[in-house]
């Protein structure tokens, strides 16, 4: 199961073991993001059609809408497979899109295989100090007791 | 004070207190502006919990607050051990339909 890890006062570590192949593995972290992502983290409040991981560098991934309009959120920044994926978080703190790429942080995720069939994935976001001015917006969040783990269901299969 | 490090010389000194622990001297010597303004601009880091101060003798030694960096970082390790637990149940769930399919 995930376990954390503390590398620096300004970066998170998390890491899992997956009973897959290294390519299938990076496959879905990537190509088949849309089944794994929680359908409620979207910038929009609007009916989403589809998640779309541009697999190379300078890409994009994108949240498609069904009226038509798309959003950006991250921007690939390596783009390595089977081994590794560096994409940008152009996200504020309060689920706004960054438009200054001085102020978003990055995610960084190393696929390294442990015999044929399993998989450790190592995901690292770091610079979230980038994020500074929405510190605030967060600390209140975390003190009105916004818990991810209270409306995710890590079991539910993610939907489109 | 939400734009506490909006201004470009806060944050190359939020950047250099959290590098390394520091009193105003010290990182007066690293920033092109004088000690007054090194001071002032800390006042504000401090006002937006980015930085603490702790007294060492006759200085102060300013270094990160954990408590700005830290609802961010607890917020962030929950949404990715939430996502990468979705992430393997939806990896492992398409092998074994992957394997099971002639």
């Amino acid at each position: 199961m995930s376990v954390a890890q503390t590398t620096s006062p300004t970066s998170v570590s998390v890491d899992t073991y997956v009973d897959t192949p290294i390519e299938h593995a990076f496959r879905v972290f990537t190509e088949g993001i849309q089944t794994w992502w929680n359908p409620a983290h979207h910038l929009l409040d609007a009916p989403l059609e589809a998640m779309i991981f541009e697999p190379r560098v300078g890409g994009h991934i994108i949240d498609r809408y069904a009226d038509g309009r798309e959003c950006r959120w991250a921007r690939v920044l390596a783009y390595e497979p089977p081994h590794r994926v560096v994409f940008s978080w152009d996200i504020a703190l309060n689920w706004q899109l960054e438009p200054d790429p001085d102020k978003t942080s990055e995610v960084e995720v190393t696929f390294t295989a442990d015999g044929p069939d399993r998989t450790r994935v190592v995901l690292t976001h770091r610079h979230l100090d980038r994020h500074g001015e929405g510190w605030e917006s967060m600390r209140d969040a975390v003190a009105l007791g916004w818990n991810l783990a209270r409306y995710t269901s890590v079991a539910s299969p993610a939907r489109p | 004070m939400l734009t506490a490090l909006g201004d470009p010389t806060r944050r190359a000194i939020f950047e250099l207190v959290a590098r390394r622990p520091s009193a105003v001297a010290e990182i007066a010597r690293d920033v092109p502006v004088s000690r007054p303004a090194v001071s002032q601009h800390l006042k504000v880091l401090k006002e937006a919990h980015l930085v603490r101060d702790r007294p060492e003798g006759a200085r102060r030694i300013y270094s990160i607050d954990p408590r700005g960096l830290a609802a961010a970082r607890n917020y962030f390790e929950q949404f990715w051990e939430i996502a990468l637990g979705s992430f393997r149940e939806a990896a492992e769930r398409a092998h074994r339909s992957d394997q099971e399919e002639p």
